[in-house]
């Protein structure tokens, strides 16, 4: 699939958001430990970012799935990871599932807001016990007349300590396993919700990531999106959008991290001469730009199948383990060209390095990758 | 209130930008262009005007084909609609040629109650054209504004200058220009780049303004570019260790070339 004239436009204008908006407070937001979502989301919501792919009738752009890839892309060229991954979080990853299977009443109520950046909100999957393995999922909601009664942790939440609702993954009868889930709009505010803590982490520090806790939260069983009891099938969808996101983003941040690298190898003077004088430093820059271009080709295929309405699970899976390991190659390579500077936390390449680790381990492990391709290649897994 | 933003296509400053070797003119066909940056605020500040109140927005630029691109970044801010004028003839002009077809243009357009430039294009940097063309339409002229209110009939900025801010206050209609200090320039939205397709672009030649051949490009400027020296390429710079007398030896340099 080719971009259009339009791509590229709306590509400039995404750049243009990350440049003015959030580059200049990347250090600030970082040190923090979070960035102001409430205030920023209303301007990513103004050239359209957060609701490019829903239905116009709740604020959205009505666009196809081409310009997440593009948005994505662009957002993954941030200097601070962590609001490129807020954002993603908010549009990719805590909405399709209401976009695709709530109510009218509920998307007025949630999706609305949430695409015109007035709300923040979060995808509440993961728990202490339970990473990647959605199957043991133990937080459980149980029904008290047209209330669900919710108690139970989740953890690693983007957004945890700023969301006005999160996209809730709860136990909804004793069936166990991958059976008796369901998603449910749980807002920030009822009684018994609360954050436990935020958490230290290696990488994305301007993100507040926390963990949560439910207790005995009561919610409408009319925040229930879609189906009672199929939350765990609607939610492996809502994770192959995550993994697009993942990837499409690697290849902003791979871009952006080979041009800065490519630019310093020019000026680098070592031995009498450029860095780039040096046909080992420059062959591998070569070869790693090589691997982004496979990934952006890879990535337009499956925004491609994505749109013409295929099971994607396969394509989708390869370009999320493929970004993985590829964005930090390239971020370890990047430092290392930049030597002792660029063990400098003042410089690039420490940030970038410590924020692309999460690469292999957010939104499905690169195991759980694995393990994925590995039984739709028929081997037991 | 019918606003006409005037607006250049010029070279992209991020690129590697030089001049034509047959003529001396600004190289347009081998370097990128865009909407220049500086006249973004007008636009900016046009949109945030019609917003407040009614009317409609009318960008206006004169150049190659690919100055259609600097009206379609207007548009996809939110103009209303774009006059293109485009004529092989008008290829080198000057800022008096400039303003003459600008001018016209305007006349062709209707008029406006308020005409908004930028301070100076980032090519030529001259901001001599919005004051050649205020004259030319007898308009009162109202410069380098980094803010600017509309009541009724009347319009009043400010003018920042090194020792003191002035107050100025023109009747309607009229033309000011508007510095980069007077708005932060939206980017253009999604909405605006899928409405910018469907919106009214006028394409005129200098025959659709009444104006001769024989009146602009190389042949009518008062100036020409005899010789062009390309800039040497920057020395590399002289790395002092500081063994103590950092700040005296940082002085010294200072004083040796001027600066202090």
């Amino acid at each position: 699939m080719r971009l259009t004239e339009d791509h590229h436009a709306f590509r400039a204008s995404v750049r243009r958001f990350v440049d003015v908006e959030v580059n200049p407070h990347a250090d600030e937001w970082e040190a923090a430990g979070r960035f102001p979502a409430h205030e920023l989301f209303p301007k990513a919501a103004a050239i359209g970012l957060l609701g490019l792919e829903y239905d116009p009738e709740y604020g959205g752009e009505g666009a196809d799935h081409s310009y997440q890839l593009v948005a994505a892309e662009e957002l993954g060229r941030m200097d601070s990871a962590g609001v490129g991954m807020a954002i993603g979080v908010q549009s990719m990853m805590a909405t399709p599932s209401l976009h695709r299977f709530g109510t009218p009443e509920q998307k007025r109520e949630f999706l609305a807001p949430a695409i015109a950046g007035e709300s923040v909100t979060s995808i509440a999957v993961t728990e202490p016990d339970t990473g990647s393995d959605v199957s043991r999922l133990r937080t459980r909601a149980v029904r008290d007349g047209d209330d669900w009664v919710i108690t139970g942790r989740k953890m690693y939440i983007t957004n945890g300590t700023q969301a006005d609702w999160v996209c809730l993954l709860a136990r909804t009868s004793d069936e166990g396993g991958h059976k008796g889930m369901s998603q449910i709009i749980v807002p920030t505010d009822r009684p018994g919700f609360g954050v436990s803590r935020t958490l230290d982490k290696l990488g994305n520090r301007s993100s507040d990531t926390a963990e949560l806790v439910l207790d005995e939260v009561r919610v409408p069983v009319a925040n229930t999106i879609g189906e009672i009891g199929r939350g765990f099938q609607q939610q492996m969808e809502q994770f192959i959008i995550e993994r697009m996101f993942a990837a499409y983003s690697t290849v902003g941040t791979c871009d952006k991290a080979l041009e800065r690298t490519r630019a310093f190898v020019h000026e680098r003077s070592v031995f009498g001469g450029p860095l780039a004088s040096k046909q080992y430093v420059t062959f591998r820059l070569a070869e790693l730009q090589a691997q982004v271009e496979l990934l952006r080709s890879h990535n337009l295929a499956v925004c491609e199948a994505y749109e013409a309405g295929e099971d994607i699970t396969r394509l989708a899976s390869v370009a999320k383990l493929t970004a993985g390991r590829l964005v930090r190659e390239v971020a370890d390579t990047c430092l290392q060209f930049h030597g002792g500077m660029g063990y400098l936390e003042e410089t690039w390449t420490a940030r970038l390095y410590r924020d692309v680790r999460l690469a292999s381990i957010g939104g499905g492990a690169d195991e759980v990758m694995l393990q994925v391709l590995a039984r739709l290649d028929g081997l037991p897994a | 209130m019918n606003i006409v933003v005037c607006v250049k296509y010029v070279p992209d400053a991020q690129s590697e930008r030089g001049f034509d070797a047959s003529d001396n003119t600004t190289d347009r066909e081998n370097v990128d262009g865009l909407l220049s940056e500086l006249d973004e605020y007008a636009v900016e500040e046009a949109l945030k005007l019609v917003e407040a109140g009614e009317g409609e927005v009318t960008v206006l630029t004169i150049g190659p084909e690919q100055a259609a691109d600097a009206v379609k970044k207007a548009l996809q801010m939110g103009a209303d609609k774009g006059v293109h004028v485009s004529d092989a003839a008008i290829s080198g002009s000057d800022a008096p040629a400039t303003s003459l077809v600008l001018a016209e243009a305007i006349r062709k357009i209707g008029g406006a109650d308020l005409v908004l430039t930028g301070m100076a294009s980032t090519d030529g940097s001259m901001s001599v054209v919005p004051a050649m063309l205020a004259e030319r339409l007898g308009l009162p002229q109202v410069t380098f504004a980094s803010e600017l209110t509309v009541d009724g009939d009347t319009v009043t900025i400010r003018r920042d200058g090194d020792a003191a801010s002035e107050t100025i206050t023109a009747s309607l209609p009229a033309l000011v220009s508007v510095t980069d200090q007077i708005n932060e320039p939206r980017y253009p939205s999604f909405k605006g780049i899928m409405a910018a397709k469907k919106k009214p672009v006028e394409r005129w030649s200098l025959a659709d303004l009444g104006i001769d051949s024989s009146q602009v490009g190389l042949g009518a400027a008062w100036t020409k570019v005899e010789d062009v020296t390309k800039r040497p390429p920057r020395q590399q710079g002289t790395i002092v260790p500081d063994e103590g007398d950092g700040g005296a030896r940082l002085a010294e340099f200072l004083a040796s070339q001027k600066f202090i």
